[in-house]
């Protein structure tokens, strides 16, 4: 089962940048010049365009969420692969005794 | 480092949970407005990342000229944890970059670096997990090349025209968000450092398993 799940992420992995691949443009155009990035930021006190299309707070909890169940879920998967080589390091030093 | 854990555990719970508040009451940016807020946990998810890759390309280093299971622990716990904090970094910046950019995804300098560290240190894992013996030694050698990636990934957003903020937004950071940003920072890394801890231990609990089955079959 694992062996699979390592192979699925490894494939996965391989896909990543075709997946993240932009559809081809219809028709040529000049590409317009690139804005700069950005060098700070400059804050204010409530959001500038309250009718943007794309839902920011869709995207902010999605970004913390997916944070917080990754951290979640990593910790569990250390503790449970700590306690199973635990329980097999008891297994093997009892079973050791006896063959001496 | 046993005696600190449970302490630096408990502070960094706290700081987590406070978190999500500091972050709330932080003003908003003027262009991008509140998906900025990414920024916190997408910024201190990158500094932990670098530090995951420093802590594994200094641990693969030290292994292949001492060859001590102690430096081979370090190494392993760095790199699943670059692999592991990495993928928050690749998630979470096409999250924000979809609505401060327009697109998910820009194959510039910045972002291709940081997949092609992601990478690298995906490929030492699985280096270790199916390599066979001797595969400590390669994957060490890759675990350095991951790690001369770290400042290239940083200074790139200098030297390169890309869309991604320059490393300058951190040092000139407004009162109002300075703070939230260092604290959770700060979580961050403590956060690393508990998780590279409990790493280790597992990675050494293994290394003690592998002698007792050795000794088993003598």
């Amino acid at each position: 089962m694992k062996r699979y799940a390592t192979l699925a992420f490894f494939l996965l992995t391989l896909a990543l940048p075709a997946l993240a691949q932009t559809p081809p443009q219809p028709a040529p155009q000049p590409a317009p010049s690139k804005p700069a990035a950005q060098d700070e930021f400059v804050p204010v006190t409530a959001p500038m365009n309250p009718q943007d299309t794309i839902p920011a707070p869709r995207l902010v909890a999605i970004a913390y969420g997916f944070i917080w169940i990754v951290l979640f879920g990593y910790l569990w998967s250390v503790r449970s692969r700590l306690s199973t080589v635990e329980r097999e390091i008891e297994t093997v030093s009892r079973r050791l005794p006896e063959r001496k | 480092m046993r005696r600190l854990f449970v302490p630096v555990a408990i502070i960094a719970a706290a700081m987590f949970a406070y978190a999500p508040f500091l972050i709330l009451s932080a003003p908003y940016e003027s262009t991008m407005g509140l998906v900025q807020k990414i920024f916190y946990f997408h910024a201190s998810c990158g500094m932990a990342m670098f530090a995951a890759a420093f802590a594994s390309g200094i641990g693969s280093a030290m292994f292949l000229f001492t060859r001590k299971p102690a430096a081979d622990r370090l190494a392993v716990a760095g790199a699943e944890l670059t692999s592991i904090i990495g993928l928050l970094v690749l998630v979470t910046g096409p999250l924000w970059a979809r609505k401060a950019w327009g697109v998910w995804w820009q194959w510039d300098a910045r972002l291709t670096s940081t997949l092609v560290m992601w990478l690298i240190f995906n490929s030492y894992l699985l280096l270790r997990r199916y390599g066979g013996p001797g595969s400590d030694r390669l994957a060490a050698a890759v675990a350095l090349f991951g790690m001369a990636n770290v400042p290239f990934v940083y200074w790139s957003v200098n030297v390169w025209r890309t869309l991604h903020p320059k490393t300058s937004v951190i040092p000139s950071l407004q009162p109002g968000m300075r703070g939230p940003f260092w604290f959770c920072v700060v979580a961050f890394l403590l956060l690393f450092a508990l998780l590279l801890s409990l790493r280790m231990e597992l990675e050494k609990r293994r290394q003690q398993l592998d002698q007792l089955y050795l000794a088993a079959e003598d």
